[in-house]
């Protein structure tokens, strides 16, 4: 165990504070979308990703905290940040906006939930940076969304979900990635879903331990695009982190992808190197969840298959229940590769994390 | 160094290819629009005959939607898992350094110049007033 693992200076790269309900969203909308949703009754929307009563979702002595430990920066600040002296935590809001089927009110939204995060929290810990949220449903809302927040430095990444409407690498999400790159952003897409197709290629699953574990799926189909359809020779700087991936699936798709590759690349010529080293320079991961049997040789031998010790970003996945205690680093890592996970990866990673953050000049 | 003749040059018109055995090994001899090459017929990844493989052209890209395309038919692929191969320097394209094919020195000469020898042939005998197609090795 690793508990008594030095985690000072630490990047976490994946929290989740307290997914708000649309009133609490209220107060940064316009007149008319306010009007609108009191008129429909637009009052509570819930997917099935992290349902609200799931063990998973967040840790059980977590949840008996009072208030709860996801609730407020105070709580988060008192649970995780300042025990473990972390320099930041990048917070991962997961309001369910993708599942909407109206572009103009997810940007609305969007706009809404990025205004509450900054209200809410980003403005009251200075450790804690940022995911903006996009309406994906309309891209040119979503750029428009981007360069909205990209003079606040305490956003540091787009966040997406896993399974959407179509595959991410096609050209037709390019604006988003022509814009992450001109500011800095980074790309997250993270486990989740529209749900408006089933979470595996073959229909919907029965239960819940089915859909959670069918997202690391999700990831193998989004890195094959991301790959195949050139978005990393068009925009070379680009990083996409794929959090709450989990870990051990990478070794086995990358292999599997290189291997077709090696064989089929005529297809798509512009990949003119093994589709490996595009992971090494513009793919990231979150550690938890660690999906691997918590012994030292087995850790060892999947970070020696990534190939590179610059992938992995350290994550805790607050308040989901993915360790138990403090044991928050897999056995097995060399001192170097902890310095790496818990630092230098998430500054190289997270270019705008190295700008300043001026007392009272963000609103 | 010895010369093999393998085939009379008539028997391999523009467009075929032959397998033939030297010193023990297979190897491939094509006629590319005329111009011959020889290379080892056993693929360095998993040891198929690249004989039953098709000649394809080379293409290259330097952004997401562009093909550039040349040198049709002198990508040879592997039957197996297609994987490429340049018949002008053996080399694949997939991992170069490691993964290659060995040339051998192939060309025609007349039968004249044959019968002063060294040189062995196939079953067949050769004569002075046709040209044959000969693989020289060290």
């Amino acid at each position: 165990m690793n508990s008594n693992m030095n985690l000072q200076g630490a990047i976490d790269c994946d929290v989740h504070p307290l997914t708000p309900v649309p009133a609490d969203l209220l107060p940064y909308m316009s007149d008319y979308w306010r009007d609108t949703l009191q008129v429909r009754g637009l009052d509570f929307w819930e997917t099935i990703a992290y349902p609200a009563n799931a063990a998973l979702t967040i840790r059980a002595d977590w949840r008996q905290q009072s208030p709860r430990a996801d609730a407020n920066p105070a709580t988060m600040a008192k649970t995780l940040l300042d025990p473990h002296g972390f320099d930041h935590a990048i917070l991962n809001c997961l309001f369910p906006l993708q599942s909407f089927r109206d572009g103009n009110m997810a940007a609305a939204f969007a706009s809404a939930t990025n205004d509450w995060l900054i209200d809410k929290w980003l403005s009251r810990d200075a450790r804690l940076r940022g995911a903006v949220l996009l309406p994906i449903q309309n891209i040119e809302l979503a750029v428009d969304e981007i360069n909205r927040r990209a003079d606040d430095p305490r956003f540091v990444q787009i966040l997406l979900q896993v399974m959407g409407e179509q595959p991410l690498g096609k050209p037709h999400f390019w604006p988003l990635y022509a814009a992450a790159e001109k500011h800095g952003f980074a790309i997250a897409i993270h486990a989740g879903s529209t749900y408006h197709h089933p979470v595996t290629g073959s229909g919907w699953p029965t239960y819940y331990i089915e859909d959670y574990a069918a997202q690391s799926a999700g990831f193998h189909t989004q890195l094959g695009s991301l790959i195949s359809e050139g978005v990393f020779v068009k925009y070379p700087k680009l990083k996409v982190v794929l959090s709450e991936s989990g870990i051990s699936w990478m070794p086995a798709y990358l292999w599997r992808l290189s291997k077709f590759w090696r064989g089929i690349r005529n297809e798509v010529p512009w990949i003119d190197r093994d589709p490996m080293h595009y992971v090494r320079d513009n793919i990231r991961l979150t550690l938890q969840p660690f999906d691997l049997p918590n012994d030292a040789v087995t850790a060892a031998r999947i970070m020696e298959q990534l190939g590179s010790d610059d992938l992995v970003l350290f994550s805790t996945d607050f308040p989901h229940w993915q360790f138990d205690g403090d044991d928050m680093l897999p056995k097995g890592l060399s001192a170097l590769q902890v310095r790496k996970i818990l630092i230098d990866n998430p500054r190289a990673t997270y270019s705008r994390l190295a700008a300043p953050v001026r007392k009272g000049a963000h609103p | 160094m010895v010369r093999h003749v393998i085939a009379p040059a008539k028997d391999l018109p523009a467009g075929n290819r032959i397998r033939v055995m030297i010193d023990g090994k297979p190897v491939l001899v094509l006629n590319i629009k005329g111009e011959l090459f020889a290379l080892s017929d056993t693929c360095p990844h998993r040891g198929a005959s690249l004989s039953g493989g098709i000649l394809t052209g080379h293409v290259v890209s330097e952004t997401p939607g562009e093909y550039k395309y040349s040198r049709a038919g002198e990508i040879l692929r592997c039957p197996w898992h297609a994987w490429e191969f340049d018949v002008r320097t053996g080399r694949s394209w997939c991992d170069p350094k490691r993964m290659r094919l060995m040339q051998l020195d192939v060309k025609i000469e007349p039968g004249a110049s044959l019968v002063e020898g060294p040189y062995k042939t196939e079953t067949f005998p050769v004569r002075i007033e046709d040209d044959y197609i000969v693989i020289e090795t060290t």
